[in-house]
């Protein structure tokens, strides 16, 4: 068991970089390396790539929640000029094995369905023609014939399923994929000494990252080595990727995954395996080169990619001081109809669950369980966005009910800035934090007070105005250890999570710097060249940035969980060590000095002390690349000037038990969002009057490139806290498959500005300080919104339980409680 | 499915193919002519990231044939400026951070070239008014509408870059 409280002996981190040096690139709005090729319409994502002889696949969708497949007719989309191959589920589990899964036991999932339908959109033949034009005709010619079987799609249903309704009975009797109590501290103890016990019920709707770029591949198969090449816009290759290879069975070195430009994903590409399997499908059976795009429909459906679905039934314990003591909760998440990360988005939760407040105590209970539905993947904040609208709402709730104050209640039960490093009760820790000057820093920014005059003004005028506060952590920096507490047999039981940059300096002294990861939309070729210029003092313009494939890939886990920006800055920084060390060594015969006496000044190598005595890094990469001679034969000075180097997790330890889960995601980043809404009564639409938003990820590598990710993610944060919906009938079909269904934030939608306020609390653990900052905006912004909503109709009395707050659904709410009062 | 011959000028150059009737003008730009700049995103006119300027006037390429463009005009996001000397609109985008996976970024250029074109002194309401058009999910829009009132300034020549 983990108790809650200071670390006094806190583990030795492994910080170079102190975070309170004077610095010159780090820090500064340098312009995005990324931008010129995007601005011009030069970006490679998945659909810009053509291969010589290329085919084109179109996957004909399940228009069934649940069936069985009983037949399939294919002959007359064979006929069809230009179709080159048809291929069934059979066809399919003759070459490939399941997709990945994370969770144990797995579940099966397969590129193309065999033998039943378990959602609407499931690939059920996939057709390989000339073009994509002649494929999807070809799918109008295939007759299958369906058997349908109970759907389920209420949750609630799902725990009572039986028989025909059961989505995967080699698992069980029911539809519940998981079900866990974990208890971290004291938590009957502390309820049954509480003053208070405040209870809500809540209901986060299921939602996504929905970017504007569907998931593809573009595969071919080389007959004469026996070996896979696939471009995906996928993340994560040089992590899991080799379980690619396993679903296509072969071996992992006969399998290259390229990594191409991402047109977003916000967690949804965050490991994309059914297109590239389906590519590679099509083309180990073609012989030719094979293109699958998703189109709107088949992302919608079909994508793997759904946020969280889950309903709350939370209680908070206070005392008699209004301290508050223990969270106990039963969550249920509807997970769709497959697992791949199994309870992932829970455990990700555990991480911060107590919020950043001195909560001594949590019990969770977690129902996971199937429907007739895409499958959960990853959404910006991996499940802990629902965790932070959990922890607030029922803040929220206790400030209501016991008559406190919402600002004076937050900061009374802050965890003290003294107090870090920190152990919250589920044993991760938090390392660094100023929760008290996040708040402060937002209510002089938003003028708090000010607000409240205009606010009361504004009810004396018969308007709903209301001003919402929230106060959430950020998770950064995964160790993924917490799966090994998630699984009731042991399942995806590793302990790294590397990080990997090479940067070879070449004869001319440019530096081209590779990344094991992606281009995912964030800023990764910023990033390491502004560490790369800060360390070696090059000029940002004489660095360029790579991305490996699979077979030249260092370990590399990629974009995602608030970590990629801390782990580059910590590749590079390791990679620039050896380089530093190599330089010197050349450096000390030019110079005939001792690389001890010798020092880095602005892209100079010099002799400390002699301001003359100096070689630039150019002149020692041509001394190190072209004139071995000139040296002394020692290995140490090898031709060449480059470094690879893996930077492990900065602080993870091993996790000890499913009530102690050890350290695992410590780098915590904070945020503190005030929105100022009104509402209109008549309609339910409810608009931004002003919006502030406090964050704190340590230092900054680009202020600029933060601002972009808070913005970017408070507008998806208003989009699931007001808009967003996958909706489902209650047959299991999905009734909003397209961008005119699907709404998502226009501008019209948004705050005509979100004023930003950055604190840095640097982290004592990672180079420089640097924190994560990508997920934090949709993390914070929906508890934000639905405080706000509710000090809005305070008059009414409306509670905000539920996400979306659509317009229709805020007027039911309002002729109700209307109707509760004598209103009409 | 039987051809047809059009005639479609694509950033001032002329192009001849022989096209099937259905296809999109999108999959034109991009397969046909290999302009791979212009980006498809809904397939149902929502998104706007496919957009494109037919005879100057801003177009949902995804829902357009290109026998639609037959003796027509089209611009696309590689008529504006290059790496090397980019337009006051994209260089409006690179200094306020008006984009971050670039994927709606070709359409919103299109978009606003219209509109700047239409009104060279767009105020900030007027800009986001148009702005609605299009769709993106990552910026939230805000460094959009200060990317196009730097362009502005930039080209009033109120504003000097590097």
């Amino acid at each position: 068991m983990a108790e809650a409280g200071k670390i006094h002996s806190p583990p030795a981190g492994r910080q170079k970089e102190r975070s309170d040096q004077r610095l010159n690139v780090i820090g500064t709005r340098m312009l995005r390396k990324e931008d010129p090729r995007f601005l011009t319409g030069r970006g490679r994502f998945i659909d810009d790539i053509a291969l010589p002889h290329m085919a084109h696949a179109a996957a004909l969708r399940s228009p069934h929640a649940h069936a069985r497949i009983k037949s399939i007719e294919k002959t007359a989309a064979q006929a069809l000029p230009g179709v080159i191959a048809v291929i069934t589920g059979e066809d399919a589990a003759k070459e490939t094995g399941p997709l990945p899964c994370f969770a144990n036991p797995p579940v099966e999932q397969r590129c193309i369905a065999l033998g039943k339908v378990r959602h609407v959109g499931e690939p059920v033949v996939l057709v390989v023609a000339d073009t994509r034009y002649i494929a999807e005709d070809a799918i109008g010619l295939i007759k299958v014939d369906y058997e349908p079987l109970p759907a389920v799609s209420d949750m609630m249903d799902a725990i009572n399923s039986r028989g025909d309704a059961v989505l995967h009975p080699e698992r069980g009797p029911d539809n519940v994929a998981e079900h866990r109590n974990y208890v971290f501290g004291p938590v009957e103890a502390e309820f049954a000494q509480a003053a208070h016990v405040i209870k809500r019920h809540l209901r986060w709707s299921r939602s996504g990252g929905q970017p504007i770029e569907t998931c593809g591949a573009v595969a071919s198969f080389d007959e004469g080595s026996e070996k896979f090449t696939i471009y995906v816009n996928s993340s994560m290759y040089n992590y899991i990727g080799f379980t690619i290879a396993a679903a296509l069975k072969v071996g992992s070195h006969q399998v290259n995954l390229i990594p191409v430009d991402a047109g977003g994903s916000f967690g949804s590409k965050l490991f994309l395996h059914k297109v590239a399997v389906l590519a590679a499908l099509g083309a180990r059976a073609t012989g030719q080169p094979v293109k699958y795009i998703e189109d709107r429909i088949d992302n919608i459906t079909a994508c793997d990619g759904h946020g969280s679905d889950r309903t709350y039934d939370v209680e908070l314990a206070i005392d008699a001081d209004h301290k508050m003591t223990a969270l106990r909760y039963k969550v249920v998440d509807d997970y769709g109809a497959y697992f791949q990360f199994g309870l992932g988005t829970h455990g990700n939760g555990f991480s911060q669950t107590v919020g950043p407040y001195k909560i001594r105590a949590v019990g969770a209970e977690i129902y996971a369980v199937f429907t007739n539905k895409c499958q959960q993947g990853a959404c910006r904040g991996f499940g802990s966005e629902v965790t932070n609208f959990m922890i607030e709402r029922i803040v929220d709730a206790a400030v209501d009910e016991l008559g406190l104050d919402p600002i004076k209640f937050r900061r009374d039960n802050f965890i003290a800035p003294e107090e870090f490093p920190y152990q919250i009760p589920t044993g991760n820790l938090y390392d660094s934090g100023n929760y008290p000057g996040a708040l402060d820093m937002a209510l002089q920014m938003l003028d708090y007070d000010g607000w409240r005059e205009k606010q009361n003004a504004a009810r004396t005028q018969g308007r709903y105005v209301g001003i919402g506060v929230a106060s959430c952590q950020e998770k950064g920096v995964f160790s993924a250890t917490e799966f090994w507490m998630l699984n009731r047999a042991p399942g995806f039981a590793l302990t790294s999570s590397p990080e990997s940059a090479s940067i070879k300096i070449d004869a001319t002294g440019k530096a081209i710097i590779s990344l094991h990861a992606p281009c995912w939309g964030n800023s990764p070729e910023t990033v390491a060249t502004m560490v790369l210029a800060e360390q070696l003092g090059l000029d940002p313009a004489d660095i360029n940035v790579a991305y490996s494939d699979t077979d030249h890939g260092l370990p590399g886990t990629g974009p995602g969980g608030s970590r990629y920006t801390v782990m580059i800055t910590g590749a590079v920084t390791g990679a620039c060590a050896i380089l530093k060390e190599k330089l010197k060594r050349v450096a000390s015969h030019m110079l005939e000095a001792g690389p001890h006496d010798l020092e880095f000044r602005n892209g100079k190598i010099g002799v400390k002390g002699a301001s003359g005595l100096e070689v630039s890094i150019a002149e020692v990469a041509t001394q190190s690349h072209f004139f071995r001679l000139s040296f002394p034969d020692d290995p140490d000075l090898t031709s060449g000037l480059d470094a690879n180097y893996t930077y492990d997790h900065p602080l993870a330890t091993l996790p000890k038990s499913d009530s102690d889960f050890g350290i695992f995601y410590p780098i915590m980043g904070h945020m503190c969002h005030m929105p100022v809404v009104e509402v209109d009564a008549k309609t339910g639409q409810v608009s931004f009057l002003d919006y502030v938003a406090v964050h704190d990820c340590g230092t900054m590598i680009n202020p600029m490139t933060v601002d972009g990710h808070v913005r970017g993610g408070t507008a998806q944060g208003i989009g699931t806290a007001l808009l967003e919906h996958y909706q489902y009938d209650k047959d299991g079909q999905p009734l909003n498959i397209n961008f005119t269904d699907y709404v998502m934030p226009r501008i019209g939608n948004l705050p005509p500005q979100v004023r930003i306020g950055h604190l840095v609390t640097p982290s004592p653990y990672t180079e420089y300080g640097v924190k994560g900052a990508g997920e934090g905006g949709r993390m914070v912004a929906p508890p934000a919104i639905a405080c706000a909503i509710e000090d809005a109709l305070r008059p009414l009395g409306v509670r905000i339980d539920t996400l979306p707050v659509t317009p229709s659904r805020l007027r039911a709410l309002i002729r109700e409680a209307e109707a509760k009062k004598g209103i009409r | 499915m039987s051809e047809l011959e059009v005639n479609v000028t694509v950033n001032g150059r002329p192009f001849r193919r022989r096209i099937e009737p259905r296809l999109l003008l999108s999959d034109f730009i991009r397969h046909e002519i290999g302009l791979t700049g212009t980006h498809v995103g809904c397939e149902n006119g929502v998104c706007g990231a496919c957009t494109v300027l037919l005879d100057g006037l801003s177009t949902r390429s995804c829902c357009t044939l290109a026998v639609q463009a037959d003796g027509r005009s089209v611009e696309t996001v590689e008529s504006l400026g290059r790496v090397s000397n980019l337009s006051p609109l994209q260089r409006g985008f690179w200094e306020k951070h008006g984009l971050q996976c670039g994927y709606c970024t070709p359409g919103m250029l299109m978009l606003m070239t219209e509109l700047l074109r239409e009104n060279p002194n767009p105020d900030r309401e007027t800009i986001r008014l148009r702005l609605n058009d299009n769709i993106c999910r990552c910026t939230g829009y805000e460094d959009i509408v200060s990317s196009v009132e730097c362009a502005v300034e930039l080209m009033r020549g109120d504003k000097v870059v590097r």
